[in-house]
Order: structure tokens, then C-alpha cells, then sequence
């Protein structure tokens, strides 16, 4: 067991390395030279000699590399040119915000998507199915900041019912707080809800074949017992798996609904990040964005081992 | 024994023949074929110069001379919507495009030759699918400058890595089929049996990965388009019609509805048509 967990954390530092090269090499593509840039209009030699020298552009790339991969390991992201704070404390200010919108997000596509997908399985072949799959597909193919926009232009513009914009911490205004979340959570909440509804639907159709569900239904168990306690019970597994998958659509989804509902996350923090051109922001969000997607599929993937007998067994 | 070859239908005949009967296929083809043609003929369907203003007539709601209302500059709505079509169904199409190029010679190595090409390959892919699609095609296009050039190019990179695993998992299994085996054991050479024997019988699941990715391309041209790093003005794209558009929601919401009702359309269109191949060429049931 022990072998088996640590095989699979060594498995991922590899492409945690390769991450942070194509982060690196990100800022290669800037066209022109950045230093130039810095330098300011007088372009004084004695400042680009001071700048080029500070971030050691005269080293060869690998070298260059391996300076930055070590600023990294110590925790430091670099500098926002912006807000001339470091780029760690913005994110770890900014991700409490994303994070709350995130997990209202999946509560809403959560209850949306998992009893939609158990219903269509169920009904399989019927017009209930074919109407929930049209649905879900449709709100995979919505863009969500056009829902955005459309959920403002009713819910506050024409019936006033709740806020267009703007956030309030929960910790000054509970109930403030959450009026500005409902409809940026909904708006992430429902393409994710698609998304949720087919896997659970694929889940459930298998699940609903297997053994185990036969015997459950020879016993003369009633439909409900056999697909809440036999059958969901199962599928659940996969589900569950399936939505660490998600926290990346989760994420992107959070830079564009953040930006319509104008709130300071981590989503709107690389977006302004882009408009200023503050490219150690940009580079610091991808990085952690996708650090923390490889480690919750790790984390998933052990889990996986945990929850799974088989697995464990053979661990 | 020729009869009997008559009445069987060919893979493909059968393939086709069960799309046909799909409506909601068949309905995601006509409307991606409508939008197709939208785009092509757009100089003959727009009544108006899409980038010509008139100050008159700002924010006009639609009406018999303007269809779909003008903009906050007095642009016919419909005119940018019909040249809009171009913008999407190209960076759609050219960005997927990108992304099978970069992708799937990196999935045929990787898959063919294993060992530690296919290591080097694999955590690459890994790598690059750890990044969120839309925020590493934000990156990019923040790196390499606004434009619609630039946001197809990030489009399609970061969204190589898809066919690059889909095409190793396709090799894999095909590397072990008879014919594969027998062409090595006759002495082909490698790059002979990686594009006549290999790459031919792999291409089916990447038509229909293409399909679906061209609607989540057309979403992310969108949505770059949106944040002002796509399609520059004055040149149409829905995307970038929307940017606008969200200032004068409660003034003007005509010019919010439009653009975001032909993504949506447009999207559907292909992931209907996506799901409908996905069915036609795998025979899983679900």
C-alpha cells in the first residue's frame, strides 16, 4: 500500500517538471525584447545592463531555467509589475474567492446534473431521455458568459432581484454575500451540470446491468430501493472520481464568469494579469492552476485506492 | 456470392446509414451546413458594410431596415453577425486544424515506437493537460499579442495535447492487429507502415474528437474574442460583439441576444454532430 502510493507521488514529478518548463518558456514567446520594454522610453544602457543583469539574461536558457526553478521551490513567484506585491500573496488572497465560487458552482451541478443523469438512465430510450440529453447538451454548448450576461440583463436589470455585480466577503455580509453568488454560481454551476448528467447517465446505465442489480431486483426489492441503495451507491464511485476531473472546466469557467460578475478572484486576477501585461502574474496563476490540478488527481487517484478493496488488495 | 455482396453494405455505407437515421445528427449537420454557408456567401447576405458606422442610427433596436438593431457606433447588426460567421467557423476550423498537426504525428510516435519516446511524449501531454484548456489558450495569447491569428494559434496548441493521447491510445491498439505485425515481419519501413497501415485506421476517432473540439474552439475563440484578445475592432466577431454589447445591457440588450444566440447555435450544431459520428463510428452503446 505504502510502495504503491509512493510509486504513483513519483510518477507525477516528472510532469510537474515539465509544467514548470513550459511556464518558463511561456515568457520566451513575448515578442520583442522584455527588457527593452522595462527599460522605459531613455532605454538607458546602464538600466538594461542593471536589468539584464538582475534577471540574469545573460546566462544561457538552461541556466536561466534552473535559477527561476529554484526562486519557485522557495516559494517565491516573482513580483506583480502591477501591484509590486509578490505574486504568491496575490493568489493566496485572491483563491478563497474562486474557491467559494467554485463549490457553490458544484453544489448547483451537482443537483442539477446527478439526478438528471440517474432519471435519463432509468428512462433510457424514452422522450424523458432524449429531452434531459437535449438540455445538457444545450448547456454545454451555451457559452456561459453570454448566460452571464442574459441572467444580468433579467434577473437585475429588468426584475431587480438581485445584484449585477460587485462581492462581499462573508465574513462582513453573509447574506450580501451570498445574493452576489447565486447567479455567478448558477451560470458556472449549469455547463458543468451537462457535463456531470452524462457521466452519471453512463454510470448508472452500467451499473444498472450489472449483477448485482438483477439479484437485487429477484429479491423483490422496489425499484427505488434498487436504484438508491444498489445501484447509485455504486455508480457514485465514478461520479465522484470523474469531478476532480472537473476542477479545471471549474477554473476556466471562473475566469470569465469572475470577469462579467466582477468578482476579485483568482479568475479575474489572471485576466487583468493579461490586460497589464504583468507577465509574472500570468505565469504564476498557470503554474499553481495546473500544480493544483496534478495534485488532485493524485489526491483522487489515491483515494481511489483507498475507498476501492480491490485496488487496496492488490496494493 | 456477388449478390450477397450486393445486399451487405460497406463500413461506411453502414456508418452513414445509421448518422441518417440520427435526427439530432443529422439536425447538428444542417445547422453547421447553414452556418457554412452563412460564412461563404457573406458578402451577398449582409445588406450592409459590417465596419461602416452611422452615427444617426446608434442603438437602434431592430426594426425593417435593420434587422437584428444597430450597435453603440450605428453598425447593422446583422451584417457584423453575418461576417461574425467567418470569424468563428474559421478559428474554429484552422485552430483544430493546428491542434491535429501539432497533435497527432507526437501520438504516432509516441504509440508506435514506446520506451522512452513514449515517456517523454506522455508527461508532455500530461504537462500540458494539467493546464486548463481556456486558461493556457489565454496565456498563450497574452504572450504572443492580441489578434485572431494569434488567439487560433493558442487555440489549436493547447488543444493538441488532446489528439496527441487520443492518437497514442489508437496506435496501441492497432500496433498488435495482424496486418500491423505482418507489415513489420516482411521489413517495412517504419515511417511506411506508421502512414499506410497505422495512421489510416486511426483517423475515424480523431474526426469525431475534431468535430467536438471545433465547438469548444468556437467557444474559446469566443471567449479570447470577449476578453479583447482575439478579433481587434473594427473587425466583427460574436465574440467581440459581446464585449461591447455587455456595457449597454440594459440601453441596448438587442446587441447582447444575437451574438451569443449564434454561438450557442453554432456550438450545438457541431456537438450534435460531433455525438452523432461518435455514434455512427462506435459500436459501444453509450
Amino acid at each position: 500500500m505504502i510502495e504503491i502510493v509512493f510509486r504513483r507521488c513519483i510518477v507525477v514529478l516528472p510532469t510537474l517538471l515539465i509544467v514548470s518548463m513550459l511556464v518558463f518558456g511561456m515568457q520566451k514567446l513575448l515578442p520583442g525584447d522584455p527588457i527593452l520594454t522595462m527599460a522605459g522610453e531613455d532605454r538607458d544602457p546602464a538600466t538594461i545592463a542593471y536589468l539584464q543583469e538582475k534577471y540574469r539574461l545573460n546566462d544561457p536558457i538552461p541556466v536561466q531555467y534552473v535559477a527561476w526553478l529554484g526562486q519557485i521551490l522557495r516559494g517565491d513567484l516573482g513580483i506583480s509589475l502591477r501591484t509590486e506585491q509578490p505574486v504568491l500573496g496575490l493568489i493566496v488572497q485572491k483563491l478563497p474567492v474562486t474557491i467559494q465560487l467554485a463549490a457553490f458552482a458544484m453544489i448547483v451541478a451537482f443537483l442539477i446534473g446527478v439526478p438528471a443523469g440517474i432519471i435519463s438512465a432509468i428512462r433510457k430510450g424514452t422522450a424523458v431521455d432524449y429531452g434531459i440529453n437535449v438540455v445538457a447538451l444545450s448547456g454545454l454548448s451555451i457559452p456561459n458568459f453570454w448566460l452571464g450576461i442574459m441572467l444580468i440583463l433579467l434577473v437585475s436589470v429588468q426584475w431587480q432581484l438581485l445584484p449585477a455585480s460587485g462581492y462581499t466577503s462573508p465574513f462582513e455580509n453573509i447574506g450580501q454575500n451570498l445574493r452576489t453568488m447565486v447567479m455567478p454560481a448558477f451560470v458556472l454551476g449549469t455547463g458543468l451540470a451537462g457535463v456531470l448528467m452524462r457521466h452519471t447517465r453512463s454510470a448508472m446505465l452500467g451499473v444498472l446491468r450489472s449483477d448485482y442489480v438483477r439479484t437485487a431486483r429477484a429479491k423483490g426489492l422496489s425499484e427505488k430501493t434498487v436504484i438508491l441503495r444498489h445501484a447509485l451507491k455504486n455508480a457514485l464511485v465514478p461520479i465522484i472520481t470523474l469531478s476532480t476531473l472537473l476542477f479545471g472546466e471549474l477554473l476556466a469557467g471562473a475566469v470569465l464568469t469572475e470577469q462579467i460578475f466582477t468578482i476579485p478572484g483568482f479568475g479575474k486576477l489572471i485576466v487583468d494579469a493579461v490586460f497589464t501585461r504583468d507577465y509574472a502574474v500570468v505565469q504564476g496563476v498557470v503554474l499553481c492552476t495546473a500544480v493544483g490540478f496534478i495534485l488532485m488527481n493524485l489526491v483522487a487517484d489515491l483515494l481511489y485506492i483507498v475507498v476501492n478493496p480491490r485496488l487496496r488488495d492488490a496494493a | 456470392m456477388t449478390a450477397v455482396a450486393h445486399v451487405q453494405k460497406s463500413p461506411l455505407g453502414r456508418q452513414l446509414a445509421k448518422f441518417a437515421k440520427n435526427h439530432a445528427a443529422v439536425a447538428g449537420a444542417v445547422i453547421v451546413g447553414v452556418f457554412v454557408l452563412i460564412a461563404i456567401f457573406a458578402p451577398l447576405i449582409a445588406p450592409y458594410d459590417p465596419v461602416q458606422t452611422n452615427f444617426i442610427n446608434v442603438r437602434k433596436p431592430p426594426s425593417a431596415q435593420f434587422w437584428l438593431g444597430t450597435d453603440e457606433l450605428g453598425r447593422d447588426i446583422f451584417s457584423r453577425m453575418v461576417y461574425g460567421a467567418r470569424a468563428s467557423l474559421m478559428a474554429g476550423g484552422i485552430s483544430v486544424a493546428i491542434a491535429v498537426i501539432a497533435g497527432v504525428p507526437f501520438g504516432l510516435l509516441a504509440g508506435y515506437f514506446g520506451g522512452w519516446i513514449d515517456s517523454v511524449i506522455s508527461r508532455l501531454i500530461d504537462a500540458m493537460l494539467a493546464i486548463p484548456f481556456l486558461i493556457l489558450a489565454i496565456s498563450l495569447a497574452a504572450f504572443l499579442g492580441a489578434s485572431l491569428t494569434n488567439a487560433m494559434i493558442a487555440i489549436g496548441l493547447s488543444a493538441a495535447p488532446i489528439f496527441a493521447r487520443l492518437t497514442r491510445g489508437q496506435v496501441l491498439s492497432i500496433k498488435s492487429e495482424e496486418y500491423v505485425e505482418a507489415a513489420q515481419v516482411i521489413g517495412l519501413r517504419h515511417p511506411r507502415i506508421i502512414l499506410h497501415y497505422i495512421l489510416p485506421n486511426s483517423v475515424p476517432p480523431i474526426i469525431v474528437q475534431a468535430t467536438l473540439t471545433i465547438a469548444a474552439a468556437v467557444i474559446a475563440e469566443a471567449s479570447l474574442s470577449f476578453l479583447g484578445l482575439g478579433q481587434q475592432p473594427p473587425n466583427p466577431s460574436w465574440g467581440s460583439m459581446l464585449n461591447t454589447a455587455k456595457n449597454f445591457i440594459s440601453q441596448a440588450p438587442w446587441m447582447s441576444l444575437w451574438p451569443g444566440t449564434a454561438i450557442f447555435l453554432v456550438v450545438l450544431g457541431f456537438n450534435l454532430l460531433g455525438d452523432g459520428l461518435r455514434d455512427a463510428i462506435d459500436p459501444r452503446e453509450y
